[in-house]
């Protein structure tokens, strides 16, 4: 297994990981919260990168980062770096393809907070912001554990985005799903094979604590017991 | 609001509510009320509009059109556009399945609502609260880690200790089991009668109406229908609704003469505020009381036999002779009324009053099995 492509993955997987927590929060609680009647437009955009084949993705990606587009154009006057073909692209790219991936569980652990523990927050006097921080968020633990786990083992999986909008560039865009592509291409298949095994793996972890987690959970907060 | 003019001297304007809303699913609520402070029960069936009432004070939902005003201050006008946000209505709210916070412990969950003040002042706060309830030694519990009852004293505390100008409690003690459930209204009433506050407390149980109330509000269909005392209201002209509501037709108040300890039972003379003479005498299962006790004695119109001659031979121990005043039909029930010194509705079916060829004026006997007079407290 080639460790530069290792790390490389894994240091996009936790960019991408943070990333999406960041902004995948907001979001997901605008769509479990949102009485917007429009609402259902955003959730089913948001959901497109599970349906749509990655280079579908990755090519409206590369375009809408690329030289001629005004983000391209804007970013390379900001940096003098292009967007595409570079580490910052793929982050970008892998945010967009992996966003579902988190924004769905939160959204649904944070609607599946009983909405009486909000209003009784609302009527002690707590604005929505702190309700959130207080009561939404610590109780919907299992919904970030599962965007988490979901998103950094999706990123470390992808594949046919990074090589429409990273390309297969050492050390700065070859992932370790670009290196099996290139180790099969060569026909070189136990180092292919040595390669999948460690994402197999490292994916089986991350689905394991996020089961484990979710069941242990279940066993602190059983359901059909009321507070 | 001239009802509470007259009614309530001491805060006229503690609750005056005025509202109408129409929900999605065609229901619809128009209700106009005053309450003074202290305790105001709010009864009704499930389905009457208790709780959309509640959240329209509370402000978790609005109404259509009206007013609520909460100790003199506007909270909601729809004529002035006037919706105050819940977080400042100042309202303590307990809910029905009391929404204690579950990641939260007791201490916690009490100070939830004093996030603004500073530590040590919430720390003080939160410990008085929780010592004069008597669950200081639960501070450090989660809440599935308590009774029924406990959970409900920390939802009270949670309610009380941020000082709100209005107590509504929903049913607060639906989720306990009946056992406990009188016995944990008498403490709710000790620690709710007093505040200078007006309190709302909604219920379907006839037992805690009996045990909190010194007023109430009837509410069927989203409509007022009744209001006053307890008494006044189980007594009313429209009392007829109301007791089936209340699932008593007869409601007396009564005075302990004698305990029987041995057989468990007692003997009660029972009267009406309009019969003080009365001396019918009942017996009643036992309870604890001495003689001279007073409490209220309630007994369903369809536990009640009535028979043309004077009975013999007959285990029940209460055989009221009296006379038939009236009669009418109700669906397919008959409604006797019945004076035997007090009056007393009596429900009989078609049959049995074709069979025994009923008029009124007719000489009667009542008779009442000891177990099917339910005592309701004082």
């Amino acid at each position: 297994m080639d460790w530069q492509s290792f790390w490389l993955t894994i240091r996009l997987a936790v960019w991408v990981t943070l990333i999406l927590l960041v902004i995948g929060i907001p979001f997901a609680y605008a769509i479990a919260f949102s009485r917007w009647r429009w609402k259902f437009l955003v959730e089913a955009l948001v959901g497109l990168p599970i349906v749509l084949p990655p280079t579908v993705l990755g090519l409206y990606v590369l375009i809408a980062l690329g030289q001629r587009s005004p983000l391209g154009r804007f970013w390379i006057s900001l940096t003098g770096q292009p967007l595409v073909f570079t580490f910052t692209g793929l982050v970008i790219g892998s945010v967009i393809y992996s966003l579902p991936f988190a924004v769905q569980p939160l959204a649904s652990s944070f609607s599946s907070v009983d909405s009486r523990l909000l209003a009784a927050s609302a009527v002690l006097g707590v604005s929505k912001l702190r309700t959130f921080f207080r009561v939404v968020l610590p109780l919907s633990i299992s919904g970030v554990v599962t965007a988490t786990a979901l998103t950094f083992a999706h990123t470390m999986g992808e594949f046919g985005v990074v090589l429409m909008v990273g390309g297969n560039i050492p050390g700065v865009t070859r992932t370790l799903s670009i290196d099996i592509y290139d180790q099969v291409q060569d026909l070189n298949y136990s180092a292919a094979n040595s390669t999948a095994l460690a994402l197999v793996v490292i994916a089986f972890v991350l689905l394991s604590v996020v089961y484990s987690f979710n069941r242990s959970l279940w066993r602190t907060f059983p359901r059909g017991q009321s507070f | 609001m001239e009802a509470i003019e007259s009614s309530g001297q001491r805060n006229r304007s503690a609750l005056e509510i005025r509202i109408s809303k129409r929900r999605k699913d065609g229901f619809e609520l128009d209700l106009e009320f005053a309450a003074p402070d202290g305790i105001t029960i709010v009864f009704g069936a499930s389905g009457a509009g208790k709780t959309t009432l509640l959240d329209c004070i509370a402000g978790l939902t609005a109404p259509d059109a009206g007013c609520i005003a909460i100790a003199g201050a506007p909270v909601f006008d729809s004529a002035l556009r006037l919706d105050v946000p819940v977080q400042s209505r100042r309202v303590g709210y307990v809910f029905q399945d009391l929404a204690l916070f579950p990641h939260l412990r007791v201490e916690q969950n009490v100070g939830y609502g004093l996030s603004g003040t500073d530590r040590e002042e919430r720390k003080r706060r939160v410990e008085k609260i929780l010592d004069s309830m008597e669950i200081l030694p639960l501070r450090d519990r989660k809440p599935e880690q308590l009774s029924g009852g406990e959970r409900q004293r920390v939802a009270l505390a949670r309610a009380l200790v941020t000082e709100p100008s209005i107590l509504l409690l929903d049913e607060p003690l639906a989720a306990l089991d009946l056992p406990v459930r009188m016995k944990i209204a008498e403490d709710l009433r000790r620690s709710i009668q007093n505040l200078p506050i007006p309190v709302l407390y909604v219920t379907h149980s006839r037992d805690e109406v009996f045990v909190l109330g010194e007023r109430m509000v009837v509410i069927e269909r989203g409509k007022l229908i009744a209001q006053g005392t307890p008494h006044e209201v189980l007594t009313a002209p429209r009392g007829e609704t109301v007791a089936q509501l209340a699932g008593f037709e007869n409601i007396f108040d009564a005075q302990v003469t004698a305990i029987h300890e041995e057989r468990g039972t007692m003997t009660c003379r029972v009267g009406s505020a309009r019969f003080e003479s009365s001396q019918v005498e009942i017996e009643t299962p036992l309870v604890k009381a001495v003689p001279g006790t007073k409490l209220r004695v309630g007994i369903s119109a369809g536990d009640v036999l009535l028979a043309t001659s004077a009975p013999v031979g007959l285990s029940a121990r209460n055989i009221l002779e009296g006379k038939l005043v009236s009669m009418w039909q109700r669906d397919m029930i008959v409604v006797a009324q019945v004076d035997c010194g007090v009056q007393m509705f009596v429900h009989l079916t078609l049959a049995a009053r074709d069979s025994l060829a009923l008029k009124p004026g007719r000489q009667v006997w009542l008779i009442v099995k000891t177990h099917s007079c339910h005592l309701l407290g004082s």
